[in-house]
């Protein structure tokens, strides 16, 4: 069958909300249509002199930088939908465990080099394998085997039917990078808009459009630059003073002097990331549901909502499912603040006079520390006192994550409900962060992934994001948006949901409306 | 002369022997850092799989002792290894940071020693005139805010509302030297203002002390211009003192501007060495520590062959 996925009105209704919000308050400015020329300067809040051209140890600053190298398999449009890329289009068999690509003709790299199958072949199995030190190797672990059939045909044959694995396909660690004695060369040759010019890893990165590039209504640019620049003010000031276009990571401290600014754009994008704080379920007394119950309730998610991102973000509803994503369960009651509540299940946990102990540090997200003991307040207006154990920043997913019974964690979600499920919830997986486990739950994981039927798939999902925030052993108060911004100088369509700064490729959609 | 050979190679055996202590140290500092680099660079993604791959590849399950002996003996052949997180040679990636720090040192010591020697002097010769306090004041005031803030004020007046100079100081490998300059000048401004405290009042301090002499006096008696006292019988028993303060700051220049360097995005080795630290990149943080040890120890030979050469009677002993 052929695999079209619909966008959802919801889905469509966040993007376009996200996209407004951005427009507010600007002074009106003829929307031109996109037109080519300029040299875009993008500052990013992340990169070290440790970066690589290897996607399989991507950081934010080479994901930035790496989407303008590099094509994918696959594409989620701005829109939402997911396209094809450098696959043209696909087939699943009846229970999605055999997947079959056909690649685009004509494409080239920038060496000159024309795809075929064997470069697709190389550029995903880069990642799997004994020896494998990617971070995607978990993406493709139900990977049994990778084919080629004939020279623009690639057969992906998974060991477990999975519907999404498209979408796993846009993932940033799996750009296509032509093939060299089977292997993938990671010199940053690639199929995207724009070629590698230089790198200084942890100051900056360039490259120039590729002439053959082959999108006819994509990479505006003439040349493109990254910059990575970590303090927050330099980064505005730099945005202010117009040695950069575009920022990611706005310091939401000073967002309010930002707004006011009439040459600035800000970007709130409501996206997949959201703030956890995970307990060990394994461990007493947090192997207690009503503990658990307890704390859940205990949390005024709109106080943090207003005061640790100032309102750019929404609110959470203990399971990890953003309300922008696909199969969001909308009729999901919100659990509120109710100290009373709150006060009762601790009661009837039997744990009345413990004390608990929240481990936080800034490296889990910023404002943890504050959000901490603004979780404490709230928890004590319910009777219950938790202490807030402040951690060292370095070393924190080493030493405090998964470590320490409960503490403050972050995940940028995932594009697909089954890839966030199944690396973090499902039980036993190495990334579970709670050690939490379901029977029903797990059932339902595997049933839902096969399924080809967007209805029953979207029950399933519901009905599992219920279990998750009824006993799963995290409270997940808040879903914080991808805030940034931009000079006005820079024209933009729809901004996608699907990571920052329009799903890492705005140097590919963006383009300059007026001079630089 | 054939003192001044011989302390200098008497330093330089010197210095030898504590650079051996100091990658005895650093060495064991970089093993107490908690997690390796197959932990921290895969972070949140690590899986005991992919770190036990990391790990065999990189030879970090050999035993310490092993690995400090590997690492010294490649060191004395001039090698200092290969970066683990971009598998680069580690000359080629401190190289051009090297340069960028040295550069950024040397500007900084440009305009900070030249004002430093004159503020001092004046103020030792108007002391506690209304300009001695103001200098004072000054001075002490700069170097009690944190760089950072005046990283800030000087980009927000210089950068933001006047429009003068850029905010970034990205040099790269194209820039040519004017460039390099005008990038530079916001960061070498904010350390000026960081070290000329220390300087002025020890350049300022000495010569005090030394008017105070009975020989200045004696000078004075003879009939000499005020000028000639300072730079004749006075400014020559000051260069020990000030050479070394001028030393310590260059040091510091070289070695601890990182929160400049990543407020300015200037590429030098302190942003280096605090990425390598991060992700422990080992090779890396220990070459880095180590061309600090080298810095500190090269200017303090440099200090102490000024302050012997500017002074006959260490020069002369009887």
């Amino acid at each position: 069958m052929q695999w079209r996925p619909e966008l959802s009105r919801r889905h469509f209704l966040g993007v376009s909300a996200a996209a407004t919000l951005g427009l507010m308050g600007a002074p009106l400015r003829a929307q031109t249509g996109p037109k080519r020329g300029g040299h875009f300067r993008l500052g990013v809040g992340g990169g070290a002199t440790t970066d690589t051209l290897d996607p399989a140890n991507w950081k934010p600053f080479m994901t930035s930088y790496g989407h303008a190298l590099h094509g994918y398999l696959t594409e989620v449009g701005a829109d939402g939908v997911l396209r094809g890329e450098v696959a043209e289009s696909w087939e699943a068999s009846p229970d999605a465990k055999i997947w079959t690509f056909k690649l685009r003709a004509g494409l080239e790299f920038h060496n000159g080099k024309s795809l075929s199958a064997e470069d697709v072949i190389a550029s995903l199995n880069h990642h799997r394998g004994e020896g494998s030190k990617s971070a995607a190797k978990a993406i493709l672990a139900s990977v049994v085997d990778i084919r080629a059939d004939g020279p623009d045909v690639v057969v992906v044959e998974l060991a477990t039917g999975n519907a999404d694995f498209p979408y796993l396909l846009d993932d940033y660690h799996l750009p296509m990078m032509p093939a060299k004695d089977g292997l993938a060369d990671t010199s940053g040759v690639g199929l995207g808009g724009y070629v590698l010019e230089m790198t200084d890893f942890g100051v900056k990165a360039s490259a120039t459009r590729f002439a053959n590039y082959w999108k006819p209504n994509a990479a505006w640019f003439d040349s493109i630059e990254v910059l990575a620049i970590h303090d927050a003010t330099a980064r505005t000031n730099a945005l202010l003073t117009g040695q950069i276009h575009a920022m990611d990571r706005a310091d939401l401290k000073t967002i309010h002097m930002l707004e006011r600014n009439q040459g600035i754009e800000i970007t709130s994008i409501a996206g997949t990331q959201h703030y956890t704080m995970p307990m060990l379920v394994d461990q007493a007394p947090y192997s207690n549901k009503d503990l658990r119950l307890a704390l859940k309730y205990g949390i005024d998610r709109q106080q943090f909502l207003d005061t640790i991102l100032r309102g750019y973000g929404q609110i959470g509803n203990d399971h990890p499912i953003s309300p922008a994503m696909r199969y969001a369960a909308k009729d999901l009651p919100q659990r509120a603040y109710d100290p009373d509540r709150a006060k009762f299940h601790f009661e009837k946990a039997g744990l009345s006079g413990t004390k608990l102990s929240l481990s936080t540090a800034e490296a889990a997200f910023p404002g943890a520390v504050d959000a901490a003991v603004l979780y404490q307040q709230n928890l004590a207006a319910a009777g219950i006192e938790i202490d807030v154990l402040r951690e060292p920043n370095d070393g924190y997913w080493d030493n405090v994550w998964t470590k320490k019974p409960w503490c403050t964690a972050f995940w940028s979600g995932r594009a697909t409900e089954d890839w966030m499920f199944s690396q973090v919830y499902a039980s036993g997986t190495e990334w579970n962060d709670t050690r939490w486990g379901n029977e029903r739950f797990d059932e339902l994981l595997l049933k839902a992934r096969a399924e080809l039927d967007e209805n029953l798939r979207g029950e399933m999902y519901a009905e599992m994001q219920g279990i998750v925030h009824e006993d799963g052993g995290v409270v997940v108060p808040v879903f914080a948006n991808y805030v940034g911004a931009m000079s006005r100088k820079i024209g933009h369509g729809t901004i996608g949901t699907s990571w920052a700064l329009d799903g890492y490729r705005s140097t590919e959609r963006w383009w300059f409306a007026e001079e630089a | 002369m054939k003192n001044l050979i011989n302390l200098i190679l008497w330093k330089v055996a010197l210095g030898v022997l504590t650079l051996f202590a100091v990658s005895l140290i650093i060495f064991t500092g970089v093993q107490m850092l908690p997690g390796d680099f197959a932990t921290e660079i895969l972070g949140q993604a690590a899986t005991a799989e992919a770190v036990a791959a990391i790990r065999e590849s990189l030879g970090l399950d050999l035993p310490a002792h092993q690995r400090y002996f590997a690492w010294v003996g490649d060191l004395l052949t001039g090698d200092f290894g290969t970066a683990f997180s971009s598998g680069r040679d580690v000359a080629e990636l401190i190289g051009p940071r090297l340069w960028n720090t040295v550069f950024l040192a040397g500007l900084t010591a440009m305009i900070a020693v030249p004002v430093a020697l004159a503020l001092g002097l004046i103020c030792a010769v108007y002391r506690d005139s209304w300009f001695d306090r103001a200098v004072n004041f000054v001075t002490l005031a700069s170097i009690s805010f944190p760089e950072f803030f005046v990283a800030y004020v000087l980009m927000l007046w210089l950068a933001v509302n006047a429009g003068l100079l850029p905010v970034l100081s990205d040099v790269d490998i194209n820039s040519t030297l004017s460039e390099r300059i005008y990038l530079s000048i916001l960061p070498a401004l904010t350390l000026t203002l960081g070290v000329l405290a220390h300087m002025v009042r020890m350049t300022k301090i000495s010569l005090v002390s030394l008017l105070e002499n009975e020989y200045i006096e004696t000078a004075r008696l003879k009939g000499n211009s005020e000028l000639r006292v300072l730079a004749r019988h006075a400014l020559p028993n000051a260069w020990a003192p000030v050479a070394n303060v001028v030393a310590l700051n260059l040091a510091y220049l070289i070695t601890g501007v990182v929160v400049v360097e990543a407020v300015f995005v200037y590429p030098g080795m302190g942003q280096l060495m605090v990425d390598a630290v991060q992700v422990r990149d080992i090779p890396v943080v220990q070459s880095c520590a180590l061309i600090f040890a080298v810095a500190y120890v090269l200017v303090n030979l440099a200090a102490d062959v000024i302050s012997t050469a500017t002074n006959p009677r260490l020069l002369h002993p009887k």
